[in-house]
């Protein structure tokens, strides 16, 4: 491990914080009358200083030891005696990172125009939430952590509250409100551990060890707050009001990342810190997610707003994602983190199709939408690319996924994984059907005629995305060559502990 | 030990005692034309009296009644700064409402050697003397608008209850004494430890009680929300905060001193307290329309969770009151000034709903308060968050999980009208400009805001080994 810059973790997490700055300090010089040229410059910062941070991920990646378990680009210094700064990452958050970083400009571009209201508070929003998100990813010290996980609430909650829709300050309520419930009992359960193992080190807590009796306990509280976040049902009812309102780049963001959060913590505490709580809780795991599955994936197919409709679907797939992580063995493991990856990637995708189609017409209703491929060919070619990789179609990097986590979950119970089964059916019912109803048929609607296809700056967007799905669909060892070691000590230590 | 070094040691309080005896000859000749600088003179006796109480030494002097250790110090430092500010946000807010008294700062000056008085005492004396110094001044203050309807009720509600209240810790005090024979701490915990007796813990419990009122705690919070809308806002900032903390580095001291071999008893009276303030708190606070009176029941929540701390009877309890208190103190301060900031036609915006829209007409002012109040909420990377932190954290390692869990979810039911501050100012249609914000409250709010984020993340990393030093010298395990 040479690293090139030093402190690169540090400049790739707080670098965007500066740049929120750097637009606050430009607008308090700036002359107040011009309103216009304040919006451009916060703009065109956001838009350098995430890819200033994009450019810094890829020296990270570039640099990053594939070969080895240990954590990479560590920073440490003691801050208190009971906090630590702590920073590091292995072959599964710095993938979690670099998702991160790339959906951050796309992000960005996707508000280019279309938020027309408060627009530098908006940017200044989205680059205190990356810091945040990153954050959350390489943070190595228990409390540290927390603060990166609580914090993403508030630019979130006032992103969701500020530029929303109609419904827009119930969702920011129930979204902080739910997420914080669920946090506050990890914070319980950090302190104990904290107080027992007398560190904050999350390398050493995983090793640690806590007792049998303690760890039901702890395993529940972590649970709590990273179910919240993932969302699993039954807990799950905030994310449709948050998408929903959420504007476009917010809802990327949501799915993109942040959902990603809460199987993150699966893997990194609950999986090695509670071995004998997670074998414990395993079919209370899976019960929960083949529900979530199929149950959510019905509710999907009777949604009438594009936007809830993903939103279902997202529940849907975070649910393969749970139950690849529980199934406990290498190929669910893997599996739920390829599926995340490129989840952030289809999810992503989709709610910028629907930002496209919003921009537009301004509704989300399904019917008011019919024959659209006539319309905008281009645009229908990229919708259909995501359905399908959203139904996981071989080929594209949601089959990666799907498959794997569903080989991992026969290995560890059939019957999940039959009823599990039927949710790639139910995904394909719902997800075709939309696009039936909004692509396919006749223009009906008159409304619908002149507008342009996509423009220059979607198609930008688009890209990197399209490639990402194609390149992980068909050379998926993209992201196994990151993960494979990390995972595999994961799954290791785990698979001793219970003794399977 | 002789009488130059135990003076040497009352030196705080002697400084602020013999200044404001001259500051008040000198109002009282030139009459309120000299008010402001009757305040200029207030104001720097109380920035060099929390010089000397930051630098002050150790010892126990006055026959035992008068304590200067790390932790008084500690608390008195902070209490003097923060009357301080009470004196410049006072000054510019009686001015612009043309009540421009003299006496108000040397008002505010008498209470800080109150409250220094409560968190040197070392007997029941020296105790109640120091709370009815305080108190009593507070009473004034809390009136200080005679002629406005609300004010007087704010104060005579203050002064009837908060008697009853030291009338509670009379009686407790005198069982106490009639059934340990003595009145200094060191004695009682003594004969408390010789020969147990019920009467002892009746008085125990009064004293509780009567403190429990004084910091606004849950069941005798009642005076807090009516207090808070009426009194003027430099005395609610003040009120709440600086003699909260004296009163509870008091109940501390008392509890961990004379009672240490009570703790099992005692600690049960705090959790009692401690829960129903964070869920009379948390629950009360849902359905405010005022401003103040949302922050009188934030108040009744957070000294829920200084309770809790204080339950644990640990050294890491007391010290995690005291950086609690210390980080608490400066959020309700910012907050507070910021309210004095904000104005509409000369109206002091006093209903959540009159913040609607704040974010279109002072981003800075949004910001500071936005800050403030997630910090309240006890939202990470705030400061109130490692003040919450510290105190479950005391309380899990004491054993009290139960109530941690009961305090964290009370603190997500609280969440509810802290966001909805913050809901008001950014998400909602705005009514109209502002009064030009005065200076001084401006700033405060603004200072206040930065400590909460960031200088309190790197503060910490000082005032945490201060506190540890701190507690060091209370004399626990």
């Amino acid at each position: 491990m040479s690293p090139v810059i030093p402190n690169l973790l540090s400049l790739i997490t707080f670098l965007p914080l500066v740049g929120a700055l750097a637009i606050l300090g430009v607008k308090w010089v700036s002359r107040k009358d011009d309103a216009s040229v304040i919006e451009r410059n916060a703009k065109w910062i956001a838009l350098w200083t995430t890819l200033a941070t994009l450019a810094l991920t890829v020296i990270l990646l570039a640099g990053f030891d594939r070969t080895t378990t240990d954590y990479q680009f560590v920073e440490k210094v003691q801050w208190f005696s009971f906090l630590s700064y702590h920073m590091g990452v292995d072959g599964i958050s710095v993938l979690f990172v670099a998702l991160t970083a790339l959906l951050m400009p796309l992000c960005i571009l996707a508000s280019w125009d279309s938020v027309k209201t408060r627009l530098v508070e908006y940017m200044i929003a989205f680059l205190v939430l990356e810091t945040l998100v990153i954050g959350v990813f390489t943070a190595l010290d228990l409390f540290l952590f927390y603060v990166f996980f609580e914090g993403g609430l508030v630019p979130m909650f006032l992103i969701i509250g500020i530029w929303g829709g109609k419904d827009r300050i119930y969702a920011a309520y129930k979204f902080f409100l739910y997420t914080l419930l669920g946090s506050v009992l990890m914070l319980a359960a950090m302190l104990y551990m904290v107080s027992v193992a007398g560190t904050s080190d999350i390398p050493t807590l995983s090793t640690y060890g806590f007792s049998q009796a303690a760890q039901p306990w702890l395993w529940f509280a972590f649970f709590a707050s990273f179910a919240v976040k993932m969302p699993m049902w039954p807990v799950h009812t905030w994310l449709p009001d948050a998408h929903v309102q959420a504007p476009t780049a917010g809802s990327v963001m949501l799915a993109g990342i942040l959902l990603k959060l809460g199987g993150y913590g699966f893997i990194r505490f609950n999986l090695p810190m509670f071995p004998h709580a997670s074998e414990l809780f395993t079919p209370f795991v899976l019960t929960l997610s083949v529900i979530a599955i199929v149950v959510t994936s019905l509710i999907a197919f009777r949604q009438t707003d594009i936007k809830k409709l993903i939103a279902y679907s997202s529940v849907a797939h975070m649910g393969f994602v749970t139950m690849g992580i529980f199934a406990g063995n290498q190929a669910g493991v893997q599996g739920a983190v390829y599926q995340m990856i490129s989840h952030g990637f289809i999810s992503g995708a989709l709610f910028l199709c629907v930002g496209v189609v919003y921009d537009r017409w301004h509704t989300r209703e399904i019917a008011f939408y019919g024959g659209l491929t006539k319309l905008m060919p281009h645009f229908a070619f990229v919708f259909l690319l995501f359905t399908m990789a959203n139904v996981g179609l071989p080929g594209t990097s949601g089959f990666v996924g799907e498959i794997l986590t569903m080989t991992g979950l026969y290995q560890a119970s059939t019957w999940a994984a039959l009823v599990a089964a039927t949710g790639v059916i139910l995904s394909a019912m719902y997800a075709l059907t939309l696009f039936k109803r909004v692509m396919y048929g006749e223009v009906t609607n008159e409304q619908l005629k002149g507008h342009p296809d996509l423009s220059l700056r979607e198609k930008i967007i688009f890209a990197p995305l399209i490639a990402g799905t194609l390149l992980l669909g068909i050379y998926p060892a993209f992201v196994f060559d990151f993960t494979t070691a990390s995972v595999d000590a994961v799954v290791a230590t785990y698979r001793a502990i219970i003794g399977g | 030990m002789d009488l130059t070094s135990a003076l040497h040691l009352a030196l705080p309080e002697l400084i602020l005692a013999v200044s404001v005896l001259g500051i008040l000859v000198y109002g009282a000749l030139r009459g309120d034309k000299a008010a402001g600088s009757v305040a200029a003179l207030c104001g720097a006796a109380l920035i060099a009296a929390a010089f000397a109480a930051a630098f002050n030494g150790h010892g126990k002097v006055f026959n035992g009644s008068f304590i200067a250790d790390g932790v008084a110090n500690f608390a008195k430092t902070f209490i003097y700064i923060a009357s301080a500010l009470v004196v410049v946000l006072a000054r510019g807010y009686f001015e612009r409402q043309n009540n421009n008294r003299f006496e108000f700062p040397i008002l505010v000056t008498l209470s800080a050697i109150g409250m220094s008085m409560m968190v040197s005492a070392g007997d029941l004396i020296a105790l109640y003397i120091g709370l009815e110094l305080n108190s009593l001044a507070a009473y004034v203050m809390a009136a200080f608008r005679r002629d406005d309807a609300k004010g007087s009720e704010a104060g005579l509600k203050y002064f009837v209850l908060g008697s009853l209240s030291s009338g509670l810790l009379l009686y407790g005090i005198s069982l106490v004494y009639g059934f340990a024979g003595s009145m200094n701490f060191d004695a009682i915990a003594a004969s408390a430890q010789a020969n147990m007796q019920v009467g002892l813990i009746f008085g125990l419990v009064f004293v509780i009680a009567g403190l429990a009122f004084k910091v606004s705690a849950a069941p005798f919070h009642m005076w807090t929300p009516d207090v808070y809308e009426g009194a003027p806002t430099p005395v609610v900032a003040l009120f709440a905060g600086a003699p909260k903390f004296a009163a509870l580095v008091l109940l501390a001291r008392v509890l961990n001193d004379a009672f240490a071999g009570l703790h099992d008893q005692w600690a049960q009276v705090l959790l009692a307290i401690a829960t129903l303030s964070f869920l009379i708190g948390g629950l009360g606070g849902l359905m405010q329309k005022d401003f103040k009176r949302l922050l009188a029941y934030s108040s009744i929540a957070n000294m829920g969770y200084a309770m809790l701390a204080l339950a644990a009877g640990t050294d890491k309890g007391v010290m995690a009151l005291l950086l609690f208190s210390v980080l608490y103190m400066v959020d309700t301060l910012g907050l507070f000034s910021a309210q004095i900031a904000l104005s509409r036609k000369g109206i002091a915006v006093s209903k959540i709903d009159d913040l609607s829209g704040l974010s279109k007409v002072d981003m800075k002012l949004t910001i500071a308060i936005t800050v403030l109040a997630l910090s309240v909420l006890g939202m990470p990377p705030f400061s109130g968050f490692w003040g919450k932190f510290f105190v479950f954290g005391a309380a899990l390692e004491a054993g009290y999980w139960g109530f941690a869990v009961a305090g964290l979810v009370a603190s997500v039911i609280a969440a509810f009208y802290y966001l909805r501050i913050i809901k008001v100012m950014w998400f909602d249609g705005d009514k109209g400009e502002l009064d030009k914000a005065p200076f001084e409250a401006k700033w405060i709010a603004y200072a206040a805001a930065a400590f909460a984020f960031p200088i309190a993340a790197f503060a910490l990393s000082g005032l945490y080994p201060l506190a540890e030093t701190a507690v060091k010298s209370f004399g626990l395990n």
